[in-house]
């Protein structure tokens, strides 16, 4: 009998404990080790960033960070001398390299523009997919398994094979490079995953609640909305973590339709090296940020997230 | 509290028909139990009476309103599901008070009915326990209290002791009959389990194949079975059938069988010839060695005060309640003398019984 399935029969023993325990360690170790490595060069100076050999110990510094919030123009010294004292921690780490200040950079505009786009496309995404998840699991539609396998085909290709035809229909309808046109695409793309994953967790869910509910004294839609929504809350978190994802991290879309107010950080992060010389930890502190929401939202639905992996196969 | 009238109800799915034409009516404040094998069309005729399902024909009148095509919550009926459907996300305060507050119910009254309603039930120390941890029994507790608390118009129950482990049933049954008789609430039970329809029931309707095969009490269904099928569905172990030939003329008061005669209630219908079944239930059979109806002991089932003996005759093995007293062994000949007051007789292509000196009793009754 293989190990993976041993636990299902019999406890483990000690010993397939302790090479399991060694087999997640160094898994766990090896994938976060560019994360790790992201993570300090967003606190190195450029040169220790590029050093070599790579420094591990070193003197953290913002100057990342400052110059991923920034725009700076390179001065003499003597015009830097003639200004007065420094203005806060940036301004002097700046002025070191005989640059100033010279205005926010489009970092935060651009997590905005993130931020939005993902969220509101999850939201859109989880809201439609629901419903029609709903819909397929308890009513007769005609042509449902059709229908179904057609909303499924929509991922047979990777969607940029689509990427084409998407940027002459966008610069028609004018959605190039707007918000409202990039929360269309991404939850079209993430409405079929979302249908799929949904009905299966409604499914498990026994029609008898809604059925309840309505001999009660509830509309369907309030039938739904207090007995079916509440036990689907697994479902719809998990579905909205994967959904938030493929959003959140979308790279060749966001590249090839936003390129102004709207641009998502995603196309953006990479834009960073190029002004100044190899900025690397810049970048690195971008990348950083850009972690943090996902990092937080995925720890807050942990629970859901493991459990929609397997599908609904565990309910409660 | 109010009737239930059911009016040549009939639900089609497809090709497959799964009630036809049912009639019957529930009196108010009747026990009524629909009783038949999975598939017979029993649950599908209470979701009708529900709401859940719509029928492709005929009429439900409720209260003597027509409610045929009405909406589950416009028909103020309350359901107990066989799974209970108990809200996992509420707790046992909430589960019960939930259809009170589709009412729009003010707080302060639903809390008191809500509280009225679980000491009737002896759950009052449970109401605010979750759903999740509750054992069987008091699940279904708080099913029934979900389904009380409104006093609706009827209750419709659809197996709901279906999934309780057999002790518990017992005490559920009875826990059931005896909430039944406090608060007189017109109630449709559906159930595959004769003994509790037996138990329970003001009436029984023997359901088989989307058709109901008898309506009555459960006196007159054990006791003059209207079919073949309900004389076999119900009893345990089932009656035994012995065929005979010939027809029947009004008046016959004798059935030869297997080369004996046997007395029977007298018949009051003329029956063409054809292949006939005579009906006796196990405990209507006496060993009695003057007999000419003969068979051999096959085997015994020891039941403490009774005991089930299989005999086999010519006509193959019928089963005979006795008392426990007397000792048998197997291949033993023995003459089998039948109860003839309490003998059924069937038409055996139909199945349908024959009018006996039986069915004068029903007549009487009303």
């Amino acid at each position: 009998m293989s190990l993976t399935t041993a636990h299902s029969v019999v406890a483990p023993s000690a010993n397939s404990k302790r090479i399991a325990g060694v087999i997640i360690v160094a898994y766990a170790l090896i994938s976060i080790v560019p994360l790790l490595w992201i993570f300090a060069t967003s606190f190195k100076t450029p040169p220790d960033s590029i050093a070599y050999p790579p420094k591990i110990v070193f003197q953290p510094s913002l100057e990342g960070y400052c110059n991923l919030f920034t725009t700076r123009t390179r001065q003499t010294p003597e015009y830097i001398n003639s200004l007065g004292p420094a203005t806060g921690l940036c301004d002097e780490t700046v002025r070191k390299r005989n640059m100033v200040i010279a205005g926010p950079s489009n970092f935060v505009p651009r997590f905005v523009n993130s931020l939005i786009i993902a969220f509101g496309s999850t939201f859109c995404a989880v809201f439609l997919g629901t419903l029609s998840a709903y819909g397929f699991s308890r009513f007769k539609v005609p042509l449902a398994d059709d229908l179904l396998f057609f909303i499924l085909s929509t991922r047979f290709m990777p969607p940029i094979a689509v990427a084409i035809p998407i940027y002459l229909m966008y610069r028609e309808l004018g959605l190039s490079d707007t918000a409202l046109g990039m929360i269309l695409l991404y939850t079209a793309v993430n409405v079929s995953l979302a249908v799929w994953l949904l009905k299966g967790f409604i499914d498990e869910i026994p029609r008898e609640y809604e059925e309840a509910a309505m001999i009660d004294g509830y509309t369907r839609l309030q039938a739904f909305w207090r007995t079916v929504l509440p036990q689907a809350t697994t479902g719809i978190a998990a579905t909205a973590i994967f959904c938030l994802i493929f959003a959140w991290n979308e790279y060749a879309f966001a590249a090839l339709l936003t390129s102004g107010t709207a641009q998502t950080a995603p196309p953006f992060i990479p834009t960073i090296i190029g002004e100044g010389g190899q900025d690397w930890p810049a970048v690195a502190a971008g990348t950083t940020i850009f972690l943090v929401p996902i990092l937080v939202f995925t720890i807050l639905l942990r629970k859901q997230l493991l459990r929609g992996i397997t599908f609904g196969a565990v309910r409660k | 509290m109010a009737e239930i009238r059911v009016q040549n109800l009939r639900k089609a799915f497809g090709a497959f028909v799964a009630v036809q034409d049912s009639n019957f009516v529930v009196e108010d404040g009747e026990f009524f139990v629909m009783l038949g094998p999975s598939g017979c069309g029993k649950t599908t005729t209470l979701r009708m009476i529900a709401g859940l399902e719509l029928p492709t024909g005929g009429k439900i009148l409720l209260g003597g309103e027509d409610v045929t095509m009405r909406r589950a919550r416009e028909r103020d009926i309350a359901f107990v599901f066989q799974l209970f459907a108990l809200y996992p996300h509420m707790n046992v305060r909430k589960n019960i008070g939930f259809p009170l507050l589709a009412q729009g119910m003010p707080s302060a009254e639903l809390r008191s009915r809500v509280e009225e309603t679980a000491k009737l039930l002896r759950i009052d120390h449970l109401l605010d326990k979750s759903v999740s941890g509750l054992a069987g029994g008091d699940r279904q507790r708080v099913a029934l209290g979900r389904a009380i608390v409104r006093r609706p118009k009827c209750f419709l129950m659809d197996e709901p002791l279906g999934t309780l482990d057999t002790e518990f049933r017992d005490l559920m049954v009875h826990e059931l009959r005896e909430l039944h008789n406090r608060i007189h609430a017109t109630t449709v039970y559906v159930t595959h389990d004769q003994m509790e329809a037996m138990s329970m029931a003001d009436k029984i309707a023997v359901m088989n194949h989307g058709v109901i095969e008898q309506f009555g009490t459960p006196r007159e269904i054990y006791d003059r079975p209207a079919t073949m099928f309900v004389a076999d569905f119900i009893g345990s172990p089932p009656m035994n059938f012995l065929k005979f030939g010939g027809g029947l003329a009004k008046g016959a008061k004798e059935i030869v069988v297997q080369g004996a005669k046997v007395a029977v209630p007298e018949v009051r219908e003329d029956v063409a010839p054809a292949d006939m079944a005579l009906g006796i239930r196990p405990e209507h059979i006496r060993f009695d060695d003057g007999s000419k109806l003969r068979g051999a002991i096959y085997g015994t089932e020891y039941l403490g005060t009774t005991q089930i003996v299989a005999v086999e005759t010519a006509d193959g093995i019928i089963k005979a309640r006795v008392p426990a007293g007397i000792h048998l062994s197997p291949g033993e000949q023995v003459g089998l003398t039948l109860s003839s007051a309490r003998l059924s007789l069937f038409e055996k292509g139909s199945g349908r019984a024959v009018r006996t000196a039986m069915h004068d009793q029903e007549a009487r009754h009303g």
